[in-house]
């Protein structure tokens, strides 16, 4: 079972493949310690990101400590953050998308939310990578 | 600037023939300088908006304007999503049930304030910007509908020899420069149609 006190990772690459192999990555460092989901592809399933289906990701991951979302190109981005706004008022102050590398930084986000710390760290600590 | 339920169907079925109808073009352009799917995707996001015209229609002017925005930022897919979605919500927004030309040309600023800050982006960065901000100083200038369509023409041409800092063909850089922006086209497209009609059926 997922701790979900912990914050929730997502992942949201263009590629399904990516996406679903971060997560398997993620798995290896941090068991299920963490709520994490993951989403890629058009709504068709092609290469591309779409809103629903980030929507449906974050529904998965969510904690009540928040959820960090990954993302690798621009569309990935746009799309999240329109995610974001979409989400219910009192749910969408607690998720960020971090300026941060998808793999390494879904990695790293979560092993920092398996210890327990706030989404503000989790975020921080994913961001490290481009600082 | 009254559009009966008739005409607003034209309106919309317009708009999505207009794109359906140049998603090859749209494509091949995006090949050039991006990730080749605009085409593609504008197409599914449009006739997405086709599939539920009669209902539509139905609705008043605000209301269907934030429901085919909706649309697209579910269906369309990449960034064009939100950034065409974003424009089409927030012109709804901002737009009372019977707009005057001068109603229209505040929600139009309106809405592309809020796709300047879905995309964090100015015009002058190769994006779609580049036509709805000059088109839309146009339409604010009291230009007619001849005047506004051919500046969105113009204004997408003039996105050729610039150079991309903001979407995948930034990540080009010099080498983006030489083809037209496709969100650009897509826009003067969605422009074109749009003004055709609002002429026709409204006097614009």
């Amino acid at each position: 079972m997922s701790n979900s006190g912990n914050v929730g990772i997502v992942i949201v690459s263009h590629s399904a493949k990516i996406a679903e192999g971060a997560a398997d990555m993620v798995r290896q460092m941090v068991g299920n310690a963490v709520p994490l989901a993951w989403t890629g592809g058009d709504p068709e399933g092609g290469l591309g990101t779409n809103v629903a289906g980030i929507l449906e990701a974050i529904e998965l991951a969510w904690s009540p400590a928040g959820v960090a979302i990954l993302v690798d190109l621009g569309g990935a981005e746009t799309n999240s953050e329109m995610a974001v706004e979409m989400l219910p008022e009192e749910r969408r102050a607690r998720v960020v998308v971090c300026n941060a590398p998808v793999v390494e930084g879904a990695v790293i986000a979560a092993t920092e939310s398996s210890g327990g710390s706030p989404l503000t760290a989790v975020q921080r600590s994913a961001e490290e990578f481009y600082a | 600037m009254n559009l009966n339920r008739s005409a607003r169907e034209k309106l919309v079925r317009a708009l999505a023939v207009a794109v359906i109808e140049h998603a090859d073009e749209l494509t091949s352009l995006d090949q050039a300088i991006g990730d080749g799917d605009h085409g593609l995707n504008m197409k599914r996001g449009f006739e997405a908006v086709l599939a539920t015209l009669p209902a539509l229609a139905e609705k008043s002017m605000p209301e269907m304007l934030k429901a085919i925005g909706m649309t697209l930022v579910m269906k369309v897919g990449g960034a064009s999503g939100p950034l065409v979605g974003t424009f089409f919500m927030e012109l709804g927004k901002a737009l009372p049930e019977e707009p005057t030309r001068a109603d229209l040309v505040a929600a139009t600023g309106k809405a592309i304030d809020a796709v300047k800050a879905r995309g964090r982006s100015e015009a002058g960065q190769k994006t779609l910007l580049d036509v709805l901000v000059p088109v839309q100083a146009i339409f604010a200038a009291g230009g007619d509908a001849r005047a506004i369509v051919a500046e969105a023409a113009e204004a997408a041409k003039r996105t050729t020899p610039m150079l991309a800092t903001r979407g995948r063909a930034s990540f080009l850089g010099e080498r983006s420069i030489g083809h037209m922006d496709p969100g650009s086209r897509s826009a003067s497209l969605l422009i074109g149609a749009a003004v055709a009609t609002l002429e026709l059926e409204a006097g614009l």
